[in-house]
């Protein structure tokens, strides 16, 4: 409930004068602080999402094989382990970190306040995310194990346990997403409310930086979204735990009813992950290209359009599952569409570039490994749009390669690309430009082997949900691929350790950043690296925009938004 | 350190960007947007379910009680305008404000009060929560309703709590208001919907 706090109630509080460990690291109100439990809390649960892509990877490749650190991977385990990795990876690692952490770090900082403008909301907001992880943490040790059902999870497998045979998995695993959801709806309204009401004076609309923006049209989108899967999510514990028939047609439910809120919510939750990480791109590429990001208004008009069109074609996941093929068509049309805009936002992006003085540091290099592959991503989606090729591609290996071609982008590119940008203004000090560069190299050309032989699988027919390709004589001969791509998987996670020592190493012992290290136009430059309490000492008047780079008649190459002309 | 109330921070922000809409209330606005999505899911839902249902309402289920509950929505209705009137007279007279937002309460209250007992009268009657999927959607969208009721209630309570003590701010209000005309002015479609 959005709980609004009196503007006139005195600062209680008044006997914890000294930080202790607790009201600092812990039950902070701070949005700085905030950011970084988000930001643990979703690598901690990439970790765990990615241990589940070694074992099932391990599983598929080799099959029957003693997994090591996992044992051997039974049928029903195998699929908790498929349906959590990708419930994880997207609910509790995309949403938290390119959301929830780099919205309350970047927010107040870019916009020039001093915190959110519901501090104490914004706690409650991550506690009841932690709690949501610890339910779908816990829901694996349960009688039956975690939810085995896929992430979307469609009825009936969702809501009867004679199917899915994880009789309180299953429950766990609707009451962790929809309190998860709860978590982001108290994160989303602070951050509307926070860049319409708190901004540094000066600062109109368009000299807001396009990180800011993009943060804020994926939170309105989240909120327009997420009702219907909320209403879903209600139904779906009901016919688990009550014993209704929403989605039972034996007894007048419909199966596909689910399918649409689901969808409903999930084609433009694509877009509500995506939109930061193109942010985040924005921001270093016009950084280190030392030049003005090119039509930022064009951008910004194409993010609205794209918030509008995501809302009409969420059935483009239905064409196999049953649909008027005259819907289809218009479902197709408007799939079809919406590569339009994000192909323009890359052509943009790709403008900024041309002609720019570039320096290949590693948040670059991850700038442009994300423009590079999610262009991948895109094309490929264009092939599942057209709803006659779907029929053929549906549910195979190609989807999947072309899902990971967008997600793997927006939420591990995507991160790597702000927290090397960033690290210096969240740690104080700098990151190590060589292992950065190993990491990105030993990264990116794994990436691609192991998605590229995905596509090849999908186009001959391999089917996503299958636990052991050998028993199909038709798919046996393609093992050596499978091979291929999870040794790919497992060269890339060792390059994982480099980040992990980089970051570490360096959070701990790494050169003392400046405040401006990147001579970058925005406010968070502008402050100490960390921030203190309270972000400024004196809050910031903004001047200008916040891509004035390169300037003629200027001596230096940038123009910082703060600075008076 | 001191845990900074909003309410410090309300008032800086206030000084730095001049604000259309005050922090509480556009935040109870954009929660609403929600909300409004929320019951548009389960009316969709809804009418999908009774669309591919050869007969409705099933003919073996009680029908519901479309005048008795017209009247009781009167009683909804009656509650908004005394929210609205005492909004009218917040710069000028507190003491109409507290009797306007009381009578605004009660009135809330009693159309709760009423829908608890028709749920008695039509769970006697047969109509449960999984005797059909008209019983289900029943007690799944008008149930929600209530539950949305009872908590700008809730709201509106401590409204008048605060006013009591002198310490009322406009914006605080301001956000109750924004609740309690969603839960009302959601209710015609939810009525329209459900029981026609
Ligand atoms: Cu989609």
């Amino acid at each position: 409930m959005a709980q609004t706090i009196p503007a006139d109630v005195p600062v209680h509080d008044e006997a914890h004068h000294e930080e202790s460990f607790w009201s600092h690291y812990v039950f902070s109100t701070d949005h700085k602080m905030i950011a970084m439990q988000y930001m643990f809390t979703g690598i901690f649960m990439g970790l765990i999402g990615g241990f589940f892509a070694y074992a099932f990877r391990m599983q598929l490749a080799f099959p029957g094989v003693e997994v090591p650190l996992f044992g051997v991977v039974s049928p029903n385990e195998y699929n908790a382990l498929i349906t959590n990795h990708g419930a994880i990876m997207i609910f509790w690692v995309a949403m938290p970190v390119l959301i929830a952490a780099l919205g309350n770090y970047l927010i107040p900082l870019m916009i020039g306040a001093d915190d959110m403008v519901f501090p104490r909301l914004n706690r409650l907001s991550y506690q009841i995310f932690l709690v949501s992880a610890i339910v779908l943490l816990a829901s694996f040790f349960v009688p039956g194990g975690g939810f085995a059902g896929a992430w979307t999870f469609y009825p009936p497998l969702s809501s009867t346990a004679e199917y899915s045979l994880t009789p309180l998995g299953s429950s766990l695993f609707v009451v962790a997403i929809a309190l998860e959801f709860a978590a982001f709806l108290m994160g989303g309204i602070n951050f509307i409310v926070t860049a319409m009401n708190s901004r540094a004076p000066g600062m109109k609309l368009y000299d807001i930086p396009m990180v800011v923006w993009m943060i804020v049209v994926a939170s309105v989108l989240f909120m327009l979204s997420v009702g219907p899967l909320i209403a879903g999510a209600v139904m779906l514990l009901f016919d688990q735990n009550l014993g209704t028939a929403f989605f039972n047609p034996e007894r007048g439910g419909d199966p596909i009813l689910w399918q649409h809120l689901f969808w409903f919510f999930g084609h433009p939750e694509v877009y509500v992950v995506l939109l930061p990480a193109l942010g985040v791109v924005a921001e270093i590429i016009t950084v280190f290209a030392r030049k003005k990001l090119f039509a930022y208004r064009t951008v910004l008009y194409t993010v609205f359009g794209t918030g509008v069109l995501s809302f009409t074609v969420w059935a483009h996941h239905q064409f196999v599952a049953g649909i008027d093929p005259r819907m289809a068509h218009v479902f197709t049309v408007t799939t079809l569409l919406i590569s339009v805009p994000l192909a323009e936002a890359m052509f943009v992006y790709i403008a900024t570039l041309y002609g720019g003085s570039i320096s290949l540091t590693t948040p670059m290099l991850w700038a442009l490994g994300f423009i590079a592959t999610f262009l991948i991503g895109g094309v490929t989606g264009i092939f599942l749009g057209a709803s006659g090729e779907d029929i053929y591609l549906h549910d195979t290996y190609f989807v999947l390669a072309h899902f990971h071609y967008t997600f793997f982008p927006i939420a591990i590119i995507g991160f790597y690309a702000a927290i090397t940008f960033w690290f210096p203004k969240m740690f104080g000090r700098m990151m190590d430009e060589r292992l950065g560069k190993i990491h990105f190299w030993g990264t990116i050309i794994p990436f691609n082997f192991i998605f590229i032989p995905l596509f090849v699988l999908g186009l001959a027919g391999q089917h996503r949900r299958i636990y052991d390709f050998t028993n199909y004589p038709d798919l046996a001969a393609y093992q050596p691929i499978r091979v291929f791509a999870t040794i790919s998987l497992l060269v890339m996670f060792s390059f994982q350790l480099v980040f992990f020592y980089n970051f570490f190493k360096s959070m701990f012992r790494g050169p003392k950043a400046p405040k401006n290290p990147w001579q970058a136009n925005t406010l968070e430059w502008t402050t100490e690296s960390p921030p203190p309490h309270g972000n400024w000492k004196e809050l910031p008047t903004v001047h200008r925009g916040p891509y004035e780079y390169s300037v003629e008649g200027r001596e230096s190459d940038y123009w910082p938004q703060n600075e008076p002309a | 350190m001191t845990i900074r109330g909003a309410g410090r921070l309300e008032v800086a922000a206030e000084a730095r960007t001049p604000q259309i809409v005050p922090s509480s209330v556009l935040g109870m606005l954009v929660f609403v947007v929600t909300e409004v999505m929320f019951f548009a899911g389960l009316i969709s839902a809804f009418a999908i379910i009774k669309s591919g249902t050869p007969l409705w309402p099933p003919p073996d289920q009680p029908r519901l009680p479309i005048e008795a509950t017209a009247l009781n929505s009167l009683l909804l209705l009656a509650s908004a305008v005394a929210l609205i009137l005492a909004r009218r007279s917040f710069q000028t007279d507190r003491d109409k404000v507290r009797t306007r937002l009381l009578a605004a309460v009660l009135l809330g209250g009693l159309f709760v009060f009423f829908q608890g007992i028709e749920w008695v009268a039509l769970l006697r009657e047969g109509l449960t929560l999984t005797s059909s999927t008209m019983g289900s959607f029943f007690y799944l969208i008008v149930g929600l309703h209530a539950l949305h009721a009872v908590v700008a209630l809730y709201l509106l309570v401590r409204a008048y709590r605060r006013l009591r003590r002198g310490w009322l701010a406009s914006s605080q209000l301001g956000s109750a208001e924004v609740f309690w005309y969603f839960v009302v002015g959601v209710w015609p479609i939810l009525y329209v919907t459900v029981y026609l």
